[in-house]
């Protein structure tokens, strides 16, 4: 009986380390995985060249990665400044002004659209923005456009970065001390100044680093952005224009990547490069959320 | 001075307001969006026949090999994450329960690893099958999601365990037993209700993931009967019927959009009606 106990006790043991050994190498396998498929091409070609060349002829061997960055790095920056401000003062107004009863309405259905499939997203994008944005948006400013375009992008990818920003928010506001906030109150601030002074400069960090995340999020956002974002290559500072981001690149092309020689190892560098660049921001703000946590 | 203290409090009030409620109105009329162009194409052809002979040029059928590969996959990478994930979950809470900051380290890394997009997932998943030599099937498939949902899994189910006070560990430790029973018996049970949200959430995520399983899993009209077969899955399915140029199946996509988004909800929900169900019995 003992021995079958520590026996079983044993083999579990190793099991439980196993996986927790196997999930953390998950990210390093990742990065191995993807560089080995990506050598190929950084064999002959030097890394400036692929990350600013804009030449893109994968017939000739040429991969110039430049236009595939600016349109991500754009629609993720009109994601930002879309979703950033509307988030920051909807979880002011949750934490701060309204009534519990309505904070704990929000935070179930909150957490049940972060869940809704980004492909769902991208059937609104095509329902709703693309004709908002040919029909609409694009008259307005005096120009025309078939509507799928980095605009469209970077409102439906604000769209899905609302939940998941969101949550972020209201978990830093509720990390700062109770204390403070009737402190600042006790001493005449009003619920705005409040606001103003200890809560937000007191979950700078924080809301910096959700910020951040969310940015990560969208950046690395595909299907729901290549359904609405034209997917031409482009670089072009109006936004009315289409544009093909980086997921938006491997997702569309992985039907004729064998065919072509190095565009397999092209596809996976992009990969590769998304996989670094999310990483990094990923740990760099995570790390500023478990500090602000500890305090 | 006093008075522009309260214009000024007024005025940020008002947009907070707005913001809040906007929100719930944008997100609210994303659903109603697509449940209103939905509803009107879906029928009981579309959720229980399979796809007949040029179903992607207007021809008769329905989604059904998306609806069962989807759930075959997600239920197959459900269960492979839980065989990493549910040990690696209780290992932190139980053996390094002593070590606060290796606990801590390790929940960074899970965070960090939540945030990477679902299409580098996709490409390793693809490098890892042509390096073991699979064809795009359900079994790369399943990998592929597993990793995908793994780390979401524990995160959430880790949550959990956290919460669980460190006596109860002292008391079943006292009591002679073993450390995999305080993990299985103690922690496993007392954070069981947690455990079920944090399955249907990895589940959830994986049924609605397009990206991952993009060059994995294959696409076919065929419900797969073998792990080596191809599999259709419904965000895959929605994706390619929009891109169609025949309005008939544009239709269709907009009802398989409403059978994810329903499914998703369904889970959503009941994972928070399971939790809430499951933690009477718990010992706080």
């Amino acid at each position: 009986m003992n021995k079958k106990r520590r026996l079983t006790d044993l083999l579990v043991n190793i099991w439980m380390r196993a996986g927790l050994y196997l999930l953390l190498a998950i990210p390093v396998f990742i990065g191995i995985g993807l560089y080995w498929k990506a050598a190929p091409l950084l064999r002959h070609e030097s890394l400036v060249n692929l990350l600013f060349s804009g030449k893109w002829f994968p017939m000739k061997g040429e991969f110039g990665f430049l236009p595939f960055i600016y349109s991500s790095v754009y629609v993720t920056l009109l994601a930002f400044i879309l979703s950033a401000p509307l988030c920051l003062f909807a979880a002011i107004y949750l934490t701060q002004f309204s009534k519990q009863r309505m904070l704990n309405f929000m935070l179930p259905v909150i957490d049940i659209l972060a869940g809704i499939p980004s492909v769902v997203y991208g059937v609104w994008g095509i329902l709703v923005i693309v004709p908002l944005v040919s029909d609409k948006i694009a008259p307005f400013f005096g120009t025309t456009s078939s509507g799928y375009s980095l605009l469209a992008g970077g409102i439906v990818l604000a769209v899905m970065c609302i939940p998941y920003m969101l949550n972020m928010l209201i978990e830093v506001f509720h990390t700062i001390p109770v204390g403070m906030k009737e402190a600042s109150l006790s001493l005449g601030a009003t619920h705005w100044e409040m606001v103003k002074h200890v809560i937000i400069r007191k979950g700078f960090p924080g809301i910096i680093s959700a910020f951040g995340l969310g940015i990560a999020k969208a950046f690395g956002e595909t299907i729901a952005v290549l359904m609405v974002v034209g997917n031409t290559l482009n670089i072009t500072l109006s936004p009315f224009k289409a544009g093909y981001p980086l997921p938006a690149l491997i997702a569309n092309n992985y039907g004729e990547m064998m065919s072509i020689p190095d565009y397999d190892s092209a596809l996976m560098f992009a990969a590769l490069l998304l996989f670094v660049v999310i990483l990094i921001i990923n740990l760099f703000f995570r790390y500023f959320i478990h500090k602000t946590e500890k305090i | 001075m006093n008075r522009w203290k309260i214009i000024e409090e007024w005025i940020f009030k008002i947009i907070s307001f707005i913001a809040a409620y906007s929100v719930v109105i944008i997100l609210l009329y994303l659903l109603i969006v697509v449940f209103n162009k939905g509803l009107s194409a879906l029928s009981w052809e579309i959720v229980f026949s399979l796809p007949e002979g040029g179903y992607y040029f207007g021809g008769g059928g329905g989604i059904l090999n998306a609806i069962v590969g989807s759930f075959y996959l997600s239920i197959g990478a459900t269960v492979l994450a839980v065989f990493i994930g549910l040990p690696a979950a209780l290992f932190i809470n139980v053996q390094l329960i002593r070590l606060k900051r290796t606990q801590n380290t390790i929940r960074f890394f899970l965070d960090a690893l939540w945030g990477i997009p679902s299409i580098v997932y996709g490409a390793f998943g693809f490098a890892v099958m042509l390096f073991l030599g699979l064809n795009a099937s359900l079994l790369a498939g399943i990998i592929t999601v597993a990793l995908l949902i793994t780390p979401i899994l524990v995160r959430a189910f880790d949550e959990v365990l956290k919460t669980i006070p460190v006596e109860l560990q002292e008391a079943s430790y006292s009591l002679g037993s073993t450390r995999t029973e305080t993990a299985m018996k103690v922690l496993f049970k007392q954070g069981f209700a947690g455990f079920i949200t944090a399955l249907l959430l990895a589940f959830g995520r994986g049924i609605g993931d397009a990206a991952s399983v993009l060059f994995t899993a294959g696409f076919t009209d065929n419900i797969p009967v073998a792990l080596d077969e191809p599999v259709a899955t419904l965000p895959l399915s929605i994706f390619f019927q929009l891109s169609s140029p025949i309005e008939e199946v544009r239709q269709r996509a907009y009802a398989a959009a409403v059978i994810l988004t329903v499914i998703i909800l369904i889970i959503s929900v009941s994972a928070r009606f399971l939790s809430k169900r499951y933690s009477k019995n718990i010992i706080k």
